[in-house]
């Protein structure tokens, strides 16, 4: 029995530590622990895109996936959001259609159209002209004054491949990273015309409208070949010949999917969730004291212990909540009551049949377990192919439910039934079996 | 025993419900959301006085012709739905809906979007085609695995056998909240979106837990009975089975129901619907576990007995 009280001891403090945690990390706004609210809670817009992959070589798809969201990520941080989630997800083959989707949630925004305009549609590359004009005096013929920059029609379109080498560069012997760029007939003919025309002159290289090379024109460069020459790192090197290979192959994306949720709805959502979650936990745990008497008290008890743990878990992994995951978080919440009604309609049972009050509590565990087991473990199925088959928010759903599941099957066979242990005596008279009883009837007749 | 006893009431009972949901579905049918056909749905809220129905509508109509409904949701705000809208056509609606209406009933409204979603026809088909798999998905898998933590009982049914009773009653169990909320769609304009899939998932999980419990109980006592050499009907082990964990499944579905009555009244707008289907499922449901899901073993034993 002192076995079962330090454990329950080690529960109590446990579980109190886990409701500091949950309360104060929710009310430190600078923590990393707040709760993730999804766009239907938090307010904000979500944008789906279809990219069209029907171009793109089987093989490269990945990657001109991941150079899509690199792109895309980069236009969003130009667009100025907190936290912004751009993810891509290639639909499973389960649905019978292969398609590349670029899935972009922005906490706070509203405004789908300014968001529609900021992401564009194709990532762009673009070769550029400097305007330069020379100022005054022959004297001072040498000091030109730039002015912006004209387009030469020169676009990604004509790009065939850039690739990535190491030519002799200035610095110390080491051989700098050079981009070399090749162009198609078509471009090869452009790019000579242009660069025969303007020696001297800086064609800049934009990608999405921001210069990200300005290379000088040395000399007329025949045959489609050009080298861009920088202060490079080699990872800069590497990003913008992958930015340029998939600038240049462009993969077209078409917005699918849109949606906004403004700030005061979602508020709404989550204070009348809280307060519907508080006000549901309180009846329920009134309603199991009124009727379990003394294990009610204790299933109360197990019940905050789970709740407590399956907040702070759903903090730390963290899962975004969603209106979804909450209806989630509401039916494990009652399947980890029924596996304490389970338990305690069994101890009844058996304290009816003349057992001890502890032999009742050790039987009514054990002969109350398969059918928890295989109730769980047949939920916890469901949740796993619902996550795996499931569109978002149907796993938004099955996550919470499926964590909820288990967290309940651990807490309904360890917490429930040591508190009861840890209390009930070896041979209880007529107190301990009406506490130990249920609803309007001695548990004796 | 009454269960049992009245078993030939209880199916008719069951026949009627369910009739009565299939016509419901069939009759009112289950009017689909944006999120299986695809469009457009705004919500709107006017800060000031909302202008007559018919005014909004003539605003709308004159910028955009796509507009399938606009209705009013409570006092101040009002949703649109549309065929999927271009972010420009988006922009248009809320320009019209912000000036004057033309019989003046409000002047210059202040309105705020509370809420929009625009969602493609392709992806809107492939959600059903999806949630329809996972159902099926989940349905399948819970035949298995009941077959198999029954494989130690296969007689006078086997062990498959329950698992199919389980899909049967699953079935029948979310047949009738979806023919409940095409009653309630058609009375008061609610639509079919995916909360309301996630509710029917829900109650799979629910309504399979509540009829194990049940079958544990059967499978326990014919165990039992065979380890000691009782011989009992298999009537006899199936209505003591429902006897004994009647306490427990009324007392679990009224905690599961206290919490979603909770929510219906207390939480927020969007899970309403959704904690209404699930407070429909959970009392049906349990009256099916009680009723009908136990009793049917006795035609199937019959069944496996003749052969």
């Amino acid at each position: 029995m002192t076995r079962y009280r330090v454990f329950v001891a080690v529960a109590l403090v446990a579980g109190l530590l886990l409701a500091y945690f949950v309360w104060s990390t929710q009310a430190d706004p600078t923590s990393r622990y707040r709760f993730k609210l999804g766009l239907d809670l938090a307010g904000g817009t979500e944008l789906v895109y279809k990219a069209d992959m029907s171009e793109t070589p089987t093989g490269e798809r990945s990657d001109a996936l991941s150079a899509l969201q690199g792109v895309i990520e980069r236009r969003v941080n130009l667009f100025g959001v907190a936290e912004p989630i751009v993810q891509t997800e290639q639909a499973s083959a389960l649905s019978g259609i292969t398609e590349d989707r670029l899935i972009v949630d922005l906490p706070g925004v509203t405004d789908i159209k300014a968001a529609v305009a900021a992401l564009g549609e194709t990532p762009t590359l673009e070769f550029k002209l400097a305007v330069t004009t020379k100022t005054g005096l022959p004297a001072q013929a040498g000091t030109t004054t730039q002015l912006g920059y004209v387009s030469t029609g020169l676009t990604g379109r004509y790009l065939a491949s850039a690739s990535l080498q190491f030519g002799s560069g200035a610095t110390a012997g080491l051989a700098a990273p050079q981009v070399l760029l090749n162009f198609d007939s078509d471009g090869a003919k452009l790019f000579e015309k242009i660069t025969s025309e303007h020696v001297g002159e800086t064609l800049a290289i934009f990608l999405d409208g921001v210069p990200i090379s300005t290379p000088t024109i040395q000399e007329a460069i025949p045959g489609g070949q050009a080298t861009i020459t920088g202060n490079f790192t080699a990872t800069e090197a590497r990003d913008l010949v992958r930015n340029l290979n998939f600038g240049a192959l462009p993969v077209p994306i078409t917005l699918q999917n849109s949606s906004a949720v403004g700030p005061t709805l979602g508020a709404a959502a989550i204070s009348a969730g809280v307060v519907a979650g508080v006000v549901g936990f309180v009846i329920v745990a009134l309603f199991m004291i009124a009727w379990y008497r003394l294990p009610g008290v204790i299933s109360a008890l197990a019940l905050a212990e789970y709740l407590a743990f399956m907040l702070a878990v759903i903090k730390v992994i963290p899962v975004t909540l969603t209106a979804s995951g909450i209806a989630g978080l509401i039916i494990s919440v009652g399947m980890a009551v029924d596996a304490n009604v389970l338990i305690f309609e069994r101890t009844k049972e058996e304290l009816r049949g003349g057992k001890t009050p502890r032999e009742a509590v050790h039987i009514g565990f054990s002969r109350a377990w398969p059918a928890i087991r295989d109730g769980h473990l047949t939920m916890i199925i469901s949740g796993i192919i619902l996550f795996w088959l499931g569109t978002s928010i149907v796993q938004g759903f099955a996550l919470v439910f499926v964590l909820g599941v288990l967290v309940s099957f651990i807490s309904a066979v360890s917490l429930s039934r040591v508190f009861l242990l840890a209390i009930v005596p070896e041979e209880g008279q007529g107190a301990w079996k009406f506490l130990l009883g249920s609803g309007f009837r001695s548990p004796v007749n | 025993m009454y269960v049992i006893h009245h078993r030939t009431l209880f199916f008719w009972l069951t026949g009627l419900l369910l009739a009565a949901a299939i016509g419901a579905i069939l009759v009112w049918g289950l009017p689909l959301g944006i999120d299986f056909t695809g469009g457009s749905l705004m919500q709107v809220r006017y800060d000031g006085e909302r202008p007559a129905l018919a005014d909004i509508e003539k605003q709308i109509s004159v910028v955009h012709e796509g507009v399938v409904s606009v209705r009013t949701v409570g006092t101040q705000e009002i949703s649109i739905r549309a065929r999927t809208m271009t972010p420009a056509e988006h922009e248009g609606i809320l320009a019209a809906i912000s000036v004057d209406a033309p019989s003046g009933s409000a002047s210059s409204p202040q309105v705020t979007e509370l809420a929009y979603t625009s969602v493609g026809p392709a992806l809107g088909s492939q959600f059903t085609n999806k949630a329809l798999w996972a159902i099926g998905a989940v349905m399948l898998v819970i035949v298995l695995y009941i077959a198999f933590a029954f494989r130690k009982v296969s007689k006078p049914v086997p062990s498959w056998g329950y698992g199919l009773t389980v899909v049967a009653m699953l079935a029948i169990d979310i047949i009738v909240p979806a023919g409940f909320y095409a009653a309630y769609a058609h009375v008061t304009g609610a639509e079919v979106d995916s909360l309301f899939i996630v509710a029917l998932l829900a109650l799979l999980g629910y309504c399979v837990n509540d009829v194990i419990v049940i079958f544990d109980r059967i499978r326990e006592h014919l165990n039992k009975n065979e380890k000691e050499g009782i011989r009992e009907s298999f009537e006899d082990t199936i209505g003591k089975s429902i006897n004994e964990t009647m306490t427990r499944s009324i007392n679990t579905a009224l905690t599961v129901a206290l919490a979603l009555i909770v929510l219906i009244f207390l939480g927020a707008p969007a899970t309403r619907n959704f904690a209404l289907v699930m407070l429909v499922g959970v009392v049906a449901g349990t009256f099916s576990s009680i009723c009908r899901s136990a009793p049917l073993l006795i035609p199937l034993a019959n069944w496996f007995a003749k052969k």
